[in-house]
């Protein structure tokens, strides 16, 4: 205890970098899923190889993921730009699912009237089906951004530095307390950031019925039985 | 952004069909090797310290930094770059100045089939070896090098002092050190060539001394530097033939700056002695003090600041 | 030169045979922890999330852990047991620390493999006579396997990745090879243990992905609609948590 309240200025340095790492992949994660889930969702081709990449590109272990980059993309190995494109490839394939399954919960009989009332495509993409879809998305986007900033703490590994210095540093100067900190410092990190997610979901969707987490999981869930 | 992620997707199909030589051309040069890091900003009145991920590193470091924050400087710090594949190229390149390092480990990276051994050759060898640009000031006296490691019962139950008894232990031997261990020059090998002896290897990482004493490896690669040889009751086997190259604290540094910062470095690097580094290493193992305080209370004890 | 030659030639050269760890090695001991931690993980989870799944009771707290399970970092709970353990119990801290990442999703795929089912055709077995019994035996269980293998699924795979952080431990295991490459600049090294682990991981999910299919009972897989969008991987999207 002691020694977290000593390095309490160093516990705060590595969250906001840890911080600053983690929110460019959600967001660039958050975006390219957009087309690559409406992808998925339209075409009954595309779904299949869509949902089949994600979800192999989701199943590589972050560490060997981080050997792969920088031989395909000729990014340097250690560095933080193989850390962000990781991360970012991990909530893509997490976020382009859920967008596919967000939007195939939205009512077809409500894409219909939007069409019968005269809106094109994008019009009724942007205005009628993505606000619609907009609590499953917003679930995915919640798990997406929970798990990269546990993820990102093994970046340490390839040299940047974050939360997961605590660990490796810790482990080296045998200071439990130390290691502690960093586990606790990244859960409070992903809680604020999935709060954060759920009032601005309030805010934007102030339509949607306030489900707990349970709840809105088990809808998806359910949504996914059903399709 | 689009090119690299279908670029990726392409690749994991490759991988996923076994068809990777497809591939070629894709991939170019070793990503260890190129390029440099953007991480700070070096500007000429600043001056960028670097550290590695390794708190005894660290200190040095702050010291450094407090040193030269003394003298009227501004410092900026870039702690914890980890590995040197990770922060020689940001020296290189100038984006950082200064960064605390150690002459046999550096001279072999820069070397790997130097032939230096003692203090003095290995310091004068990587004066010749750094890139240009690049430069060392005076050399500490202070040691933080490889060494082999037994428990004191161990020693005592064979008579041990020195590698070359080795060779009289009746036991398995197990080496343990970080994983690179095995296939360092003074690893494995190396005590096979040199001393005869015949080990077997573990990794053991940064859980290598409690290894040792919990029995899991009887030989331990333990930097010199390291308090617990002391507090665990280690004993260091000499190293008569001269296995291991001797690693001094030194500043490496661009050579811009060198002249400038020379003099208030090297009176650290003066100060700095073994025992002293092995001191500063206790605050911050065992004392558990933070980098900062650890500097300040040094600094303030030598008389620098 | 190709890196992923270099990297493939690597995998097949004889010296994978040779050294403190060999590849064959590094494999079994991969599988072996993914294994045994899959299993214990699943001993516990399974019985549990069947009792949450059938009564009903209990969820709300399941959701609440599986959801702050999956916001911490395994690397950081593996180091941090192995310190509190101690170096002579290391592979335990392991094992205990995979166990405690594997449970998430195993429980999640068993109870909402059990809320998926059609509250009608439990109410068609009670009708009939049932017991609670033979309605969970008969009914629950086989009907929610499909989500369960998707729990397991998916907790193999998290447990595979992590497997591959813990050589920073020392544990052996595939990422040896990674760790042990960074240091010594071999990225030939590097990259040929990822395409390992990689291939380890496909595998894996492969199989899993013919079990789940192979559960369904055939008179359930009759009547469903052959959607794509009905394929196993997607479900596992729903109970998963992130690999790493």
């Amino acid at each position: 205890m002691t020694w977290v309240l000593d390095n309490l200025d160093l516990i705060a340095a590595l969250t906001l970098e840890h911080l600053r790492q983690c929110l460019l992949p959600i967001l660039l994660g958050f975006v390219l899923a957009i087309p690559l889930g409406w992808v998925a969702f339209r075409f009954r081709l595309t779904r299949g190889l869509v949902l089949t990449v994600t979800g192999l590109l989701y199943t590589i272990p972050s560490l060997a993921l981080f050997a792969i980059l920088p031989t395909v993309l000729g990014i340097r190995f250690l560095s933080e730009a193989n850390l962000v494109i990781a991360l970012t490839i991990y909530a893509v394939a997490i976020m382009a699912r859920s967008i596919s399954d967000a939007l195939g919960s939205v009512d077809p009989a409500v894409r219909q009237a939007a069409t019968a009332v005269g809106y094109g495509p994008w019009r009724r993409f942007w205005t009628v089906e993505f606000p619609l879809a907009g609590p499953v998305i917003l679930a995915g986007l919640r798990v997406a951004a929970v798990s990269t900033i546990a993820l990102a703490t093994v970046g340490i590994l390839i040299g940047v530095e974050n939360l997961g210095y605590l660990f490796t540093n810790g482990l080296q100067r045998r200071i439990i307390p130390e290691v502690f900190a960093g586990v606790i410092a990244v859960m409070l990190v992903a809680l604020v950031i999935d709060a954060l997610l759920v009032l601005a979901g309030r805010l934007l969707m102030p339509w949607a019925p306030r489900r707990t987490a349970g709840r809105r999981r088990r809808l998806a869930l359910r949504l996914g039985e059903a399709a | 952004m689009f090119t690299a992620r279908n670029k990726g997707r392409l690749a994991l199909g490759a991988v996923v069909v076994g068809a990777a030589l497809a591939l070629s051309g894709c991939a170019s040069g070793d990503p260890l090797d190129s390029g440099g890091t953007d991480t700070g900003s070096g500007s000429s009145d600043t001056i960028v310290i670097g550290s590695q991920a390794y708190y005894s590193n660290e200190i040095i470091a702050e010291i450094y930094a407090q040193a030269l924050e003394n003298a009227g400087y501004t410092v900026e710090r870039n702690f914890n770059i980890g590995q040197r594949d990770a922060y020689l190229p940001s020296l290189e390149d100038g984006t950082i100045d200064l960064f605390p390092e150690y002459t046999g480990n550096l001279l072999q990276y820069y070397e790997p089939d130097t032939t230096a051994t003692t203090s003095d050759d290995v310091y004068a060898a990587l004066k010749d070896a750094l890139p240009d640009g690049l430069t060392v000031l005076d050399q500490s006296p202070a040691t933080d090098q490889d060494s082999y490691n037994v428990t004191k019962a161990f020693a005592d139950q064979y008579g041990l002092t020195s590698l070359d008894d080795l060779a009289s232990v009746d036991v398995p031997l197990i080496l343990g050190g970080a994983p690179e261990l095995e296939e360092r020059p003074y690893g494995p090998t190396g005590l096979k060539s040199l001393y005869g002896v015949d080990v077997q290897f573990q990794a053991t990482g940064d859980t290598t001394v409690e290894d040792l004493v919990a029995g899991t490896v009887n030989i331990a690669n333990v930097y010199s530097a390291d308090p617990r040889i002391q507090t665990e009751d280690l004993v260091t086997l000499d190293d008569p033939k001269g296995l291991f190259l001797a690693s001094n604290v030194v500043p490496l540094v661009n050579a811009d700056i060198a002249d400038e910062i020379a003099d208030i470095i090297n009176a650290v690097s003066a100060k700095l002695t073994p025992a002293g580094l092995i001191a500063l290493n206790v605050r911050s193992t065992v004392d558990q003090k933070s980098t900062d305080a650890i500097a300040t209370q040094w600094l303030n004890g030598q008389g620098l600041i | 030169m190709n890196l992923f030659a270099d990297a493939i030639a690597w995998i097949f050269a004889p010296e994978r045979l040779e050294g403190s760890v060999s590849l064959p090695l590094a494999i079994g001991q991969h599988l072996a922890y993914t294994f045994v931690s899959v299993v214990v993980a699943a001993l516990v989870a399974v019985p549990l999330g069947w009792a949450i799944g059938h009564t009903g009771r209990g969820r709300e707290v399941a959701v609440a852990v599986s959801g702050a399970a999956r916001a911490v970092p395994s690397f950081g709970l593996l180091v941090l047991l192995v310190l509190i353990f101690g170096v002579l119990h290391k592979p335990e801290a392991a094992v205990v620390s995979f166990v405690l990442l594997a449970i998430p999703s195993i429980l999640a795929g068993a109870y909402s493999g059990f809320e998926a089912i059609d509250r009608r055709v439990i109410d068609a077995g009670r009708a009939m006579g049932m017991t609670e019994w033979q309605i969970l035996w008969r009914i629950e269980v086989p009907l929610g396997l499909p989500l369960l293998i998707g729990g397991l699924r998916s907790a193999t795979l998290q447990v595979v990745a992590t497997v591959t952080i813990a050589a920073y431990i020392n544990l052996g295991g595939v990422g040896y090879f990674i760790i042990q490459g960074v240091p010594l600049r071999d990225f030939t090294q590097i990259l040929g243990g990822a395409l390992v682990v990689v291939a380890l991981a496909l595998v894996l999910d492969g199989l899993f992905a013919v079990l789940q299919h192979l559960v369904v009972p055939r008179g359930v897989s009759a009547g469903r609609t052959p959607d794509v969008r009905a394929t196993p991987t997607r479900r596992r999207a729903v109970v998963e948590p992130a690999t790493e």
